[in-house]
């Protein structure tokens, strides 16, 4: 019955996306339509093909439902690729404007794939790097299986989807124009969809938990869903110019605009790339490094002092704008009180390896962690520092923020997330270890000198061309052309652009090391981890 | 899998009591140093906001006790530098405007000013260097080869009324006709023209066609652009039989130009700088190597 129900839906779903793409009024809308048909369509075929078969021998007696996880590192694994070479090749279009040529304007040229790149390493590698350990981690530490049967697998495929048609608008022109948030409206309407699912799912799961009490990961991993959900939601409210139309008109405008898309653009990085991934760090980091968290009080104390004081960070990114004083007094002193709640979470995360430093030397895995723990702390000072308001007149719009993002992105969300990946795949495909140690050693090495070269030269840049901008002669007349800074970037632009290339080399060894660790090394002899831990 | 349980170290403090799939929790206290920073952030925070405005009230905020505000002080640094430039300024536009050079106080004053000018309004066509965009026909204000003359007079002319724009009457203007379009030459005599400026521009050419676009040029050119092919001023038309081109001056440029015609505008900035800002960029183009 519930499968004809799905069919009946699906085929709905496949027409109505037909005929909206034959009454689009513009290129992104007709595309998506398109693939929101094949998609549904494909879907119907697979389910068609399945109906009446037996749940599967593997989905019923495993206790866990790891399924969706593999699928997951895949995912994570793949749209890393695609999200760090996209900002290679835009890092190169900087530096050489001749990589824009003529016949890629309008679909290839930087302005189409800065979004596309930005998209694909938050939502795309971030966001699916976040969903596979929710589901990995609630699990293990609930010791029970997935709640809601396939609707893990909703909310794994209901991702994918919303990352093909984001991906296929951006290059076309659809965007809504608002940072971290470009994708238009159905798009949007989509996300939350897939991200209720996911909440039910990860509640689900935490309320039939067989453990007495919740771990601290699932605090920060709940914090980040229902806080998303609300920021995005709120940011997002819009009213489209037709259904059959990409385009729609926010319900907010001029300053105020500014200041809800900042309220969202800050706390995306405040829920989704910190607290979401301490939300990781707090479970693998002890499994690995073999070791009890450090403290449990600095835990919850940290825990609530980040999620109340991050949520009014926000008009820090609006200083000397046509947001009043008082609002960008908040923003920026709520920051600066959030440097130590920040560093609760580092704190945290390194002393739990107290005692066990030596494995530094052997495991690069840990390595991997422990450098990532290193740059979110050193980002979450520059945050606050960044924050003052006489620091921000220097550094504001200049490529030092640029720089700042990527240390926490590079080093903290790609850091921990290799560190995760090397973790998960030898146990999820039930394999003895990992296929080359030394791989990941090589990866250790080339991202952190790719960070380090990217963070450096934007630091150069930005505070180079903040101080350019500012210079003025002995009576007042400004000395340098906006096109004069651009110049003088140059060097620095080629040297971020190589750093990108490195930390894209070690991903792809990754890629490698991660395929041969599933093809080539023997399974484990012990029993798989399919009771689940009282 | 059969993860071992996380061991502690003999001597460690207790831990909570509780695990999660092998993950225990010490029960370490917070790190003192980590709690008085966080003490101190807040505390500075409190003080901060006392000073400076922050509150949101009813209507409006609190001002802070500082008076701190952001408009408020960039009014104010802006109306400082006003004040200390305006007798400079004052100077500046009651000047002759040939004279201004003779004055070294005022011309480094002009120049100065007159850069900052340039950088903000005109590298955007001309270059932050001023050596123009050839490609796209912005001429090039470093040389000595001037299309409406490169007196202090006829630059700030050029400036103030812009050229061959539609919202300043006394814009210059001229128009070349587009002899291809229009039908006014045969494409035969369009390359043998084009010929001819070749040779007259000392140029690789071909010495017969030449010499038919030498009777092409007499009858259909030579009205503006002279005879001899060296320009007029008054009429913007550019001096043929140099090496310095607008739109570029190989056959291909040369043909596309007799053919289509070009058609070059810039806007009077007398609606948008001051006559002081007018003067000092005028004199700063003067100086960077052409002025006459």
């Amino acid at each position: 019955m519930w499968e004809y129900l799905k069919l009946i839906v699906l085929a709905v779903v496949a027409v109505g996306a037909a005929i909206a793409a034959n009454y689009a009024h513009d290129l992104p809308y007709m595309v998506n339509a398109v693939v929101v048909m094949l998609a549904a369509a494909i879907t119907f075929l697979w389910t068609l093909r399945h109906v009446g078969d037996a749940p599967s021998l593997a989905d019923v007696s495993a206790n866990y439902n790891d399924g969706v996880v593999r699928a997951g590192v895949i995912a994570t694994t793949f749209w890393g690729i695609v999200g760090f070479l996209v900002g290679v090749v835009i890092a190169f279009q900087l530096a050489f404007p001749q990589l824009n040529p003529a016949w890629s304007q309008g679909i290839l040229n930087f302005g189409r794939l800065r979004p596309l790149h930005t998209s694909a390493v938050i939502f795309a590698f971030g966001g699916n790097a976040l969903i596979m350990s929710s589901f990995y981690i609630v699990q293990r530490t609930s010791a029970v299986r997935l709640w809601g049967g396939n609707l893990g697998w909703f909310v794994f495929w209901g991702w994918q989807l919303m990352i093909v048609l984001a991906a296929t608008s951006y290059v076309l022109g659809g965007t809504q124009g608002k940072e971290y948030a470009e994708t238009v409206w159905y798009i949007d309407l989509w996300i939350t969809v897939v991200w209720v699912a996911f909440l039910l799912t990860f509640l689900g799961t935490l309320m039939s938990r067989k453990e007495p009490h919740i771990y601290v990961a699932n605090w920060f991993l709940l914090s980040m869903i229902v806080t998303v959900a609300m920021l995005h939601v709120v940011n997002n409210a819009a009213i489209p110019v037709s259904i059959f139309s990409s385009q729609s008109v926010p319900v907010y405008s001029g300053v105020q605009d500014a200041m809800v898309q900042w309220w969202y653009g800050h706390n995306a990085v405040g829920f989704f790339l910190t607290a979401g991934f301490l939300g990781m760090m707090y479970y693998f980091v002890p499994k690995q490094a073999e070791r009890p968290i450090y403290s449990y009080k600095l835990s919850i104390i940290h825990f609530w002092a980040l999620i109340f004081l991050y949520i009014w960070a926000g008009p820090h990114h609006l200083h000397y704008t046509a947001l009043p004083d008082w609002a960008s007094t908040l923003g920026m002193v709520f920051s600066v009180m959030l440097w130590m709640p920040s560093w609760g979470g580092m704190i945290n995360g390194l002393m739990t390896l107290s005692g066990a430093w030596d494995k530094l030397r052997t495991d690069p895995i840990i390595r991997m962690m422990v450098v990532s723990i290193g740059f979110y702390g050193m980002s979450t000072f520059e945050g606050p520092m960044m924050s003052i308001r006489a620091v921000n007149s220097l550094s504001h719009y200049t490529d030092w923020t640029i720089g700042h993002v990527h240390s926490g992105a590079l080093g903290w969300n790609g850091m921990i997330t290799f560190g995760v990946l090397y973790f998960l795949t030898p146990r999820l495909w039930n394999r003895e270890r990992l296929y080359s140690l030394q791989l990941v050693s090589w990866h250790f090495w080339l991202a952190t000198i790719g960070i380090v070269l990217y963070a450096s030269s934007m630091w150069v840049t930005g505070i180079m061309e903040g101080l350019m901008w500012r210079e003025v002669d002995a009576n007042g007349f400004l000395v340098n052309a906006f096109a004069d800074t651009v110049a003088a970037k140059f060097p620095m632009y080629v040297v971020r652009a190589l750093g990108g290339t490195l930390f894209l080399a070690g991903a792809l060894i990754m890629c490698y090391n991660l395929w041969k660790t599933v093809t080539s090394v023997d399974s484990r002899s012990t029993a798989p981890s399919a009771v689940p831990a009282e | 899998m059969s993860e071992r349980n996380l061991t502690r170290k003999p001597g460690e403090v207790e831990t909570t009591g509780h695990e999660w799939d092998g993950i225990e929790e010490l029960n370490n206290p917070l790190p003192r140093w980590w709690l008085w920073t966080f003490y101190a952030t807040i505390f500075w925070a409190l003080i901060y906001t006392i000073l400076f405005p922050a509150w949101p009230l009813i209507s409006g905020a609190t001002p802070g006790l500082l008076g701190f505000s952001t408009r408020a002080n960039v009014a104010a640094e802006i109306a400082r530098v006003e004040a200390a430039n305006a007798p400079m300024r004052d100077r500046l536009v009651a000047a002759d405007l040939t004279a201004i050079k003779d004055d070294p106080e005022l011309l480094q004053f002009a120049t100065s000013a007159g850069a900052a000018v340039f950088r903000t309004n005109c590298s955007q066509c001309h270059g932050s260097g001023a050596a123009g965009v050839q490609a796209s026909g912005y001429p090039n204000l470093l040389d000595d080869d001037w299309i409406w003359g490169g007196a202090m007079e006829d630059i700030h002319t050029t400036i103030t009324h812009g050229i061959r724009n539609t919202t300043d009457d006394q814009a210059r203007y001229s128009q070349m006709p587009a002899f291809g379009v229009d039908g006014l030459l045969e494409p035969a005599q369009i390359d043998a023209v084009v010929q001819h400026v070749l040779a007259i521009s000392g140029q690789e050419h071909d010495a017969a066609l030449a010499a038919e676009g030498a009777v092409v040029f007499a009858e259909n050119c030579a009205a503006c652009h002279t005879e001899a092919g060296t320009g007029d001023r008054a009429l913007g038309a550019p001096n043929l039989t140099d090496a310095i081109w607008l739109y570029g001056g190989t056959v291909a440029d040369l043909t596309y130009t007799v053919t289509n015609a070009r058609f070059g505008v810039m806007p009077n900035w007398n609606t948008r700088l001051s006559e002081a800002e007018i003067r000092s960029v005028a004199l700063y183009v003067h100086s960077l190597g052409g002025g006459e």
